[in-house]
């Protein structure tokens, strides 16, 4: 029981995928300007993690070694477009919004990292449970940057006015950054400066000193 | 155990195997949920004509509304109602990708960065009796980034403006996306395309604000602060769509009664 509960649990902010691995930025940076979208986009990549995870644990005892990256490319590739068209047929809205990231969903890293390091090697049940785990921590980040993104970009949350816009006739000047994907750099930043200052074991060793200076510097 | 996985039999048959299974998934979701995709589509295309148009009743749900309008097909080059296309089935964005249903465009022509126009247009009507009360053209054009898809509704008189909406395009947030902004929009009813007994367009967006004194108020929009490009293209957009490649030939033969 421990052990489904840690893999559920350790990716959220013990192992983030994307704050201590720093997987799967490009997506975090295109769909967090608004809550709306970060949160469809992170059950969409929660369902195709578990799901991929699931079925490519169920075979992975008869996925040859030279191909077993695309095999679990075709199952990855199968989930994506399905969670694309089921998207489309109830969520059209949020489907426009999000454009072109579902169906990118298959080149996150985060989703083939799970399937080659942790269900090529383990039960489906387990699987299951990390990938769910991983989207979790995705999610979480997701979230977060959404929330700072859409408060302060937009004055608003889930769409919803929390902040009246001076536009609007409001007291709030938006911050017109916080809209464009390059803030999502900071704020993830900001992330993973939190994540870190609280859990130190994932502070990484610097790889290599800065030597002093040891000509004498033109003036 | 995987020692025998790499054989090639064994590698064919799980390929072949997971291809097809993959493949029938796919499939059935794509059939599965196409009619419920395809009616997400039109009612949200009718929903942004009734948008454009002013047309809102909470109570009443979009495809009760949507029955006021007539839709019909236009040949831009007559400017005449047409019965070549069904406008069920006729799609604009694909017909001007395709040679026998387009014309392709001049560069002195083109304002609009376009390319290729569609030989036909859907226009919506809305009508009351024999009397035209609004009528709805799709306008479309590029911006900065992106192109810019649309409707511009008139009045009756074909010369005001009830209201433009764009329901698709990728300009920048917070700048050029301020076309969707409510309070720029509501810039735009009461304002006249045409001057009197001309069908030369004149609506244009103007950096900074319109000043409500001056004798071409009619015919200014403010232009979009920050998005000098974006507000270029709309104007091109417009001046486009309302000029002679554009509507105004329907425009004019619908005045004179002659469609």
């Amino acid at each position: 029981m421990s052990a489904s509960k840690d893999v559920l649990v350790k990716p959220i902010f013990a192992n983030n995928p994307i704050a201590l691995q720093i997987l799967g930025i490009c997506s975090a940076l295109a769909v967090t300007t608004n809550l709306n979208t970060a949160l469809v986009m992170t059950l969409a990549v929660i369902a195709v993690t578990a799901f991929s995870n699931l079925f490519v644990s169920l075979i992975r005892n008869h996925i040859p070694g030279n191909i077993r990256i695309i095999c679990q490319m075709t199952i990855i590739a199968s989930l994506v477009i399905v969670v694309d068209q089921i998207l489309k047929a109830y969520a059209y809205e949020i489907s426009k919004q999000l454009s072109v990231f579902v169906g990118l969903i298959i080149t996150n890293c985060i989703v083939m990292g799970r399937a080659e390091a942790f269900a090529m090697k383990n039960p489906p049940g387990i699987s299951f449970l990390d990938g769910i785990g991983n989207g979790l921590g995705y999610g979480a980040v997701l979230m977060f940057v959404g929330f700072v993104r859409e408060l302060f970009g937009a004055g608003s949350l889930f769409g919803i006015e929390i902040l009246p816009l001076i536009n609007d006739g409001g007291w709030y000047q938006g911050n017109g950054l916080l809209l464009l994907p390059p803030s999502a750099f900071f704020i993830i930043g900001m992330f993973i400066w939190i994540v870190r200052s609280w859990k130190k074991e994932q502070i990484e060793e610097p790889e290599y000193v800065l030597a002093p200076n040891s000509k004498k510097e033109a003036v | 155990m995987a020692a025998n996985n790499d054989t090639i039999g064994k590698t064919l048959t799980v390929t072949i195997l997971l291809c097809v299974i993959c493949s029938v998934v796919v499939s059935a979701a794509a059939v599965l949920l196409k009619p419920q995709q395809v009616s997400n589509k039109e009612l949200d295309r009718k929903s942004n004509i009734l948008a454009a148009a002013g047309i809102s009743d909470p109570s009443k749900s979009v495809d009760e509304l949507f029955a006021q309008i007539t839709t019909r097909m236009v040949d831009l080059e007559t400017g005449k109602f047409t019965d070549e296309v069904d406008p069920a089935t006729y799609d604009a964005t694909k017909a001007a990708k395709d040679p026998a249903l387009s014309v392709k465009l001049d560069r002195g022509e083109d304002i609009a960065s376009i390319k290729r126009q569609a030989k036909y247009m859907p226009v919506y009507l809305v009508q009351d009796g024999d009397q035209i009360e609004k009528v709805i053209l799709p306008v479309h054009g590029y911006g900065l980034w992106s192109t810019l898809y649309g409707f511009l509704a008139l009045e009756g008189d074909l010369n005001t403006v009830i209201g433009l909406g764009f329901y698709s395009h990728a300009e920048t947030p917070g700048l050029g996306g301020e076309v969707d902004n409510p309070a720029w929009k509501a810039l735009w009813p009461g304002k006249k395309v045409y001057d009197e007994g001309s069908m030369d367009p004149k609506l244009h967006l103007i950096k900074g604000n319109v000043d409500p004194a001056s004798p071409t108020a009619q015919h200014q929009v403010d232009g979009l602060s920050g998005a000098t490009l974006t507000s270029n293209g709309v104007t091109n957009l417009v001046q486009f769509w309302l000029g002679e490649n554009g509507y105004a030939p329907f425009l004019a033969n619908l005045k004179a009664g002659e469609v």
